[in-house]
């Protein structure tokens, strides 16, 4: 006995029997996790179950968009866009086909304006459908998901019918949208918006947003104050989530977005809670959007009738001789986009997506510079989840909404 | 009415930017958007200026390269003002060699956009503390946006069975990437179409031998190939009711 009092004199450990001391020590999350959303590889050292610090590790399906893009002709490029974000490809379109037009200066028929910002609102309750799904099912529930893929399931069948493809629409053209919809689809999409998508959305939001545990697991997680969300490049529901009322949709208008009344929800208290229902409020104001679109939209043309950029129709090629000659030039040579620089940023539903496009004069981009919401964002995770516990850096992901189809390009 | 892009403040003028056109050797970049060209010591004061002159955020850093330039790269900052409802461009040379000061200090965002294009063109940007490669493979080689770097890339990756483990090896393709051209070749394009290409001036040619007196003719069946004569051979009797026309040799 003696020998054992004499071996732990020296020891400092004053603590309670069996405790032992913990140093830092770092876990690998993902790159192949459920709550990564993708391939996200986050180093995080950890002291205890508290995150000391988060090395987000991205890249891992990056594809070389931006190189591709260099070798292909202008409306070869444009089915790219949507496989960057894969959850809301016609809202990657959008920027791309603004940056086209601004470097051509070329109008827009008013129905194509007013078909872009349908498809648009539609594409972002879609997105908002798939990232409040996840959110929810990261911190433990599992139904409101599934429930809000009904809707989401909804949103891709009138994508196939409006362009032929259920996720890669490839639908908004420069100088229009690809053809026209169906009346049928229209009034579809209106009996839609008035009853069933009220009824499953509101249904599957009733049972998370006054949810005692789904408040507890994002209230007061990762607050951001207005500060750090300007100094971090936030911008959409993030930003909103903060409590800086910012969207280009209703500051920097474009297609048709001045002509429409809306609300620009915003948070708060700045934490994940907030930023979920700024998502929520979206949805809401997208549908109120998308009945103003079908109040308004007007008969006409949905392309531009420009023959230099936009191909003439089908029936048209059949009897002109100058209209099958600029279909040949336009899917061969392509158009070729004045001499420019211009940097165009639309509110995609993940928040501003630019497109910094450089023209040399020629009929391929010199230059396409890809601006993911992500980036910005995911490099804010190291502080925003900081002294948070290890579950908690889910929710902040979900909260995130990131696609890494987009952040990695 | 033009296009329908994004429609925001118009440009403030000259007047607003008096303080940033002060600065050495600063000027207006030409072009549709508001954008001034900033010698790469004069970044960091241009950029506090603008931060205190209301542009709020930095969205993003885009590198492009121009291989023909003396400083062949081009690093463009994009900001915007949330205040002044404006968007404006900082665009800075760079070269391999010569680092660029990093905004880090300014906008904790940039970090990031940095290390993009310095892993994309490997442009140097001096005081980011964390210039890692971000998009590419660990342990990556070479800087992929590039113009001189190849669309297909050095190395491809596939499993391998022996070693039982992802290994790099060359690049081969099956089929050479082709990379057509449809560019109009009466458009202003730079090269010689095939076959098409003026001859260099030679010594003249000798002259045309003189023309003949007799005019080379067939008049034999054998030349003409028209068969042999039938019997009612002869010259075919002109039709009345055909009036000689254009095109008809008489």
């Amino acid at each position: 006995m003696s020998d054992y009092l004499d071996e732990i004199e020296g020891q400092t450990d004053g603590g309670t029997a069996g405790d032992t001391s913990i140093a830092n020590y770092t876990i690998n999350f993902g790159p192949q996790h459920p709550a990564a959303h993708g391939v996200l590889r986050l180093v995080m050292e950890l002291d205890g179950e508290i995150v000391e610090r988060v090395d987000p590790h991205v890249g891992l399906l990056h594809r070389g968009t931006e190189k591709l893009i260099e070798y292909k002709t202008y409306l070869q490029a444009l089915p790219y866009f949507d496989r960057l974000d894969y959850c809301s490809p016609m809202c990657m379109e959008h920027s791309y086909v603004l940056a086209i037009e601004k470097l051509l200066g070329i109008e827009v028929p008013e129905r194509a304006q007013w078909l872009r910002v349908f498809f648009a609102e539609l594409t972002r309750i879609s997105n908002h459908m798939l990232n409040l799904g996840s959110h929810v099912m990261d911190v433990g529930a599992m139904t409101p998901n599934l429930w809000l893929f009904e809707i989401r399931e909804d949103c891709m069948n009138f994508y196939e019918r409006a362009s032929g493809a259920r996720m890669h629409a490839a639908y908004f053209r420069p100088g229009g949208v690809h053809q026209d919809v169906p009346l049928k689809l229209l009034t579809d999409i209106a009996d839609w918006l008035d009853d069933r998508l009220p009824r499953l959305f509101e249904d599957a939001i009733s049972l998370v947003a006054e949810n005692r545990i789904f408040k507890q697991r994002n209230v007061d997680i990762a607050v951001v104050g207005r500060d750090d969300a300007l100094r971090w490049g936030f911008s959409g529901p993030m930003i909103r989530g903060s409590g800086i009322p910012w969207d280009l949709r209703k500051s920097q208008p474009y297609d048709k977005y001045a002509e429409v009344e809306f609300d620009v929800p915003v948070g708060t208290r700045g934490d994940c809670y907030d930023r979920f229902m700024v998502r929520v409020e979206e949805v809401r104001q997208s549908a109120r959007i998308m009945k103003q679109c079908l109040q308004k939209m007007p008969e006409g043309p949905i392309a531009s009738l420009d023959r230099k950029v936009v191909p003439p129709k089908r029936g048209e090629m059949k009897h002109s001789m100058e209209a099958l000659i600029h279909h040949f030039k336009l899917y061969t040579e392509g158009f070729h986009v004045p001499e420019g620089e211009v940097y165009v940023a639309t509110e995609s539903p993940k928040g501003e997506f630019g497109v910094y496009l450089v023209s040399d004069g020629t009929n391929k981009p010199y230059r396409c510079k890809i601006r993911p919401t992500a980036f910005s964002h995911l490099q804010a995770m190291d502080f925003m989840s900081k002294g948070h516990m290890l579950a908690d850096t889910t929710a902040i992901l979900g909260a995130l909404d990131i696609v890494f189809g987009e952040c990695d390009r | 009415m033009s296009s329908p892009a994004p429609a925001y403040a118009a440009d403030p003028g000259d007047d607003a930017y008096a303080a940033l056109l002060a600065l050495p050797g600063a000027v207006r970049h030409p072009g549709l958007e508001t954008a001034f060209d900033v010698p790469r010591d004069q970044l960091l004061a241009a950029m506090e200026l603008l931060r205190d002159a209301e542009y709020q955020q930095l969205m993003e850093i885009a590198g492009v390269d121009y291989p023909s330039r003396p400083e062949r790269f081009e690093v463009v900052y994009c900001l915007l003002s949330l205040t002044k409802n404006h968007r404006m461009r900082l665009h800075v040379g760079a070269a391999e060699d010569t680092p660029v000061p990093s905004v880090t200090g300014i906008w904790p965002v940039a970090g990031w956009l940095e290390r993009e294009v310095y892993d994309m063109y490997g442009v140097l940007f001096e005081g980011n503390t964390d210039l890692r490669r971000i998009l590419t493979d660990y342990g990556f080689q070479g800087h992929p946006q590039r113009k001189d770097f190849p669309l297909s890339g050095y190395v491809e990756l596939r499993y391998s069975e022996e070693a039982k483990r992802v290994v790099y090896q060359p690049v081969s393709l099956a089929q050479d990437f082709r990379n057509f051209d449809f560019m109009s070749p009466w458009e202003g394009a730079d090269y010689i179409l095939p076959g098409d290409e003026k001859a260099p001036p030679s010594p003249p040619a000798p002259p045309a031998t003189p023309p003949t007196a007799t005019p080379k003719t067939s008049e034999d069946t054998k030349d003409t190939g028209a068969g042999k004569p039938g019997p009612e051979a002869g010259p075919k009797p002109a039709n009345p009711d055909v009036a000689p026309g254009k095109g008809q040799n008489q």
